[in-house]
């Protein structure tokens, strides 16, 4: 009786423990879940960091449809530097390919890596939003006082519902120079 | 076991040793309870801090980093100091009594669960002498500022909570243990006192969050030392994902913290109405509804980050929902009280305020669960109002009711009912006091968080911190009239109280320091 009550005991401990363990495990899974679902639905505004694999149609069916994309650009703290967008704003027609671009410069005396963010508003069009070229899909290292041009090919989706006639493509710029792995490149070019 | 050594039975240790090396149920449940209520009166202290600087508009006391850190530090103390021990003390003192079993399943990890606890609290009110200042971010300690913009005392506090989720956790493991393994003959899971049956739903919501709370503070202390990037935008990371982890172990803690409540309350009821609790089997299955639903209602505390209207709506829906079960119990309460002969004694009152000041703090709860008026009360007052009403005259309350309906059983003792009643009545016009204008102030605009407002919100802020210096206070009266009872007062029977009915109250007053080494007679285990 009391034997067996003491194994009872020592099978219900171990499966708590399993348990314990198991959702230790789901708090992290809850990272990548939370990617796939952002991905999915497009929410948070998240356009992904791959290049798109899949290609605008050749013969897009020509519409009247005029969807605005203005560009915005902000740097996060501890940012200094000169970042904008060169154009504030298109019109494109779906599955037509644009070609915009940002500007930054570094008005440091010292070599410094940026990463850019993206960011879609409204949340319901970043799955609509595809970009073939994008400057935030790597480092942007920059020398002292160096300035670049950085370039976004991208196309609206033709699937993109009626009501939609203007979204926002945001970024926010980082200084990522201390955790950055071409920060060395930087200093060494 | 040989019946010589039966025959041996012994007493406590002497000294020290008696606490530090005890397995004995009784002990460490008075551990507990007196750990957290020493962890109750420094939470406490940094609240009256709060209410005295927000006494007035302008800064006069603290400066606002210190104060964010009083916010701080009043959060964590109370949640992880104060209410979860207190619930796991009388867990430990009531639960093997009640199902007749003779101590705990597991009474080695039980004496570690708790000595684990004193370090971890150590450890955490430690950062207040730090340089860098205590954490300042919140209890809900939102990334980034948590980690980018955290002071270099966010490790002490990932350890400290590291630390306490593991007594947490080592500590449901044994109530579920002693529950499904050491119930004497004849009680089956169907008769045990609604408490035992809150405890061990709680006890598996334990096992199930702790976890994942230990997981995001993990991820905090890669994210500050070594270098990834899971709540940092610059690395591909997001902080609301920080968010959502948070709250999927946020929102079944806080029941936690009040489904004990509901069978403390559920046993004080039937005892001064001298009825039976009214729908036993309602309330089991009510208890369980509840903590099944706290796994899908957490984005209700994020309606503002930015979610599609088909996940707010969801949100919102299963938010609501939880109004039925809840609504089932409170109904039963008052179910049970109605046409019972009822008598108002210290636990008594403390269990009907229970029920009122809950039930508000539920509708509130409610208010809050409409999206888009979610949206116009995210981040006030209003929330403050909100959770500390089913918090404080909720779970607090119900504590308080708790010590005073065993108190007896545990020293032996009848506590000075007149210094109780007094208790009751300054601390039930001093939450009032302190808590009800919140709303007002909430609803009017004043954000949370804040160590200075605008002038229209003065006098709502005066009135509110003259009843916590009330409600402080009268918390002093509790420790004296615990300390009476423990140095002695008139005799408890048995029974104590008359309509009180279960096994703990079967064996002698004070309980034996070791009780059901044989397990009780079956015929004294009543249907519920």
């Amino acid at each position: 009786m009391k034997q067996a009550k003491q194994n009872n005991t020592k099978r219900l401990v171990t499966r708590l423990l399993f348990t314990v363990v198991g959702m230790f495990g789901f708090g992290f899974a809850m990272v990548p879940l939370y990617d796939v679902i952002c991905d999915i639905t497009g929410l948070n505004g998240k356009t992904g960091d791959q290049v798109v694999s899949v290609q605008p149609k050749e013969n897009a069916q020509q519409s009247d449809r005029q969807i605005t994309v203005q560009f915005l650009a902000q740097n996060a703290a501890g940012m200094d530097w000169e970042f904008s967008a060169n154009d504030a704003q298109v019109k494109v027609q779906p599955g037509e390919v644009k070609v915009v671009s940002y500007h930054a410069a570094n008005p440091n005396s010292y070599a410094m890596v940026g990463q850019a963010i993206p960011s879609v508003a409204p949340n319901e069009a970043a799955q609509y939003l595809k970009k073939l070229e994008c400057f935030c899909f790597q480092e942007q290292p920059l020398e002292a006082g160096e300035t670049v041009d950085m370039g976004i090919r991208f196309f609206i989706d033709e699937s993109i519902p009626e009501h939609i006639t203007k979204l926002t493509l945001s970024y926010s710029l980082f200084d990522i120079t201390k955790s950055s792995s071409s920060a060395t490149a930087v200093t060494q070019r | 076991m040989s019946a010589a050594h039966d025959d041996h039975h012994h007493g406590p240790a002497k000294g020290i040793s008696r606490w530090l090396f005890t397995t004995n149920h009784k002990d460490i449940g008075s551990l507990y309870l007196w750990f957290s209520f020493a962890m109750f009166l420094l939470g406490g202290t940094f609240a009256m801090v709060i209410r005295a600087e927000l006494f007035q508009p302008g800064l006069q006391l603290v400066d606002p980093n210190f104060f964010n850190q009083m916010t701080t530090m009043h959060g964590l103390i109370m949640v992880f100091g104060a209410v979860m021990p207190a619930f796991v003390g009388l867990a430990n003192w009531m639960i093997p009594m009640m199902i007749g079993a003779p101590d705990m399943a597991l009474p080695r990890m039980n004496n570690w669960s708790f000595w684990i606890l004193p370090f971890a609290f150590a450890m955490l009110s430690s950062t207040l002498l730090m340089e860098s200042g205590a954490p300042n971010f919140g209890w809900t300690f939102y990334a980034p500022l948590s980690t980018t913009y955290a002071p270099s005392s966010v490790t002490f506090f990932i350890f400290a909570v590291h630390i306490m989720g593991a007594s947490s956790i080592m500590g449901a493991i044994n109530i579920i243990a002693t529950v499904l393994n050491m119930r004497a003959p004849g009680m089956t899971l169907m008769k045990m006192p609604l408490f035992v049956w809150t405890w061990l739903i709680t006890a598996y919501l334990l096992i199930a969050v702790m976890p994942v709370l230990a997981g995001v503070v993990t991820m905090m202390l890669f994210d500050i030392h070594f270098g990834t990037s899971f709540f940092n935008a610059a690395g591909g990371g997001d902080p609301v994902l920080f968010q959502h982890v948070f709250w999927f172990f946020g929102h079944p803690e806080v029941y936690i913290m009040i489904l004990p409540a509901f069978g403390v309350v559920s046993a004080i009821i039937p005892t001064f109405a001298r009825k039976r609790l009214f729908g036993y089997d309602s309330m089991v299955y009510a208890t369980a509804s509840i903590a099944f639903l706290s796994f899908i209602v957490w984005a209700h505390h994020m309606f503002t980050v930015g979610m599609p209207i088909a996940g707010e709506l969801f949100f919102m829906y299963a938010t609501m929902l939880i109004a039925v079960p809840t609504g089932v119990k409170v109904f039963n309460w008052v179910a049970t009280m109605f046409r019972g002969s009822m008598t108002f004694e210290t636990p008594m009152l403390f269990a009907i305020a229970f029920v009122v000041l809950f039930t508000m703090g539920g509708f509130t709860g409610l208010m809050l669960a409409i999206t888009p008026a979610d949206f116009q009360y995210h981040d006030t007052y209003f929330v403050v109002a909100h959770f500390h009403y089913v918090l404080v005259p909720g779970a607090v309350f119900s504590i308080m009711a708790a010590a005073y309906y065993w108190l007896p059983k545990w020293t032996g003792y009848m506590y000075d009912e007149r210094l109780g009643k007094l208790h009751f009545w300054l601390s039930f016009i001093g939450v009032n006091v302190l808590f009800f204008p919140q709303h007002f102030l909430g609803l009017a605009g004043m954000p949370r968080r804040i160590p200075d407002y605008a002038l229209q919100f003065a006098d709502f802020n005066w009135i509110s911190s003259i009843g916590g210096f009330l409600f402080g206070a009268s918390q002093l009266i509790l420790l004296f009239v615990v300390i009476k009872c423990i140095k002695g007062g008139k005799k408890a029977t048995d029974q104590v109280w008359e309509g009180a009915q279960g096994l703990e109250w079967t064996v002698a007053s004070p309980a034996p320091y070791h009780t059901f080494a044989t397990p009780p007679d079956p015929k004294l285990i009543h249907d519920q």
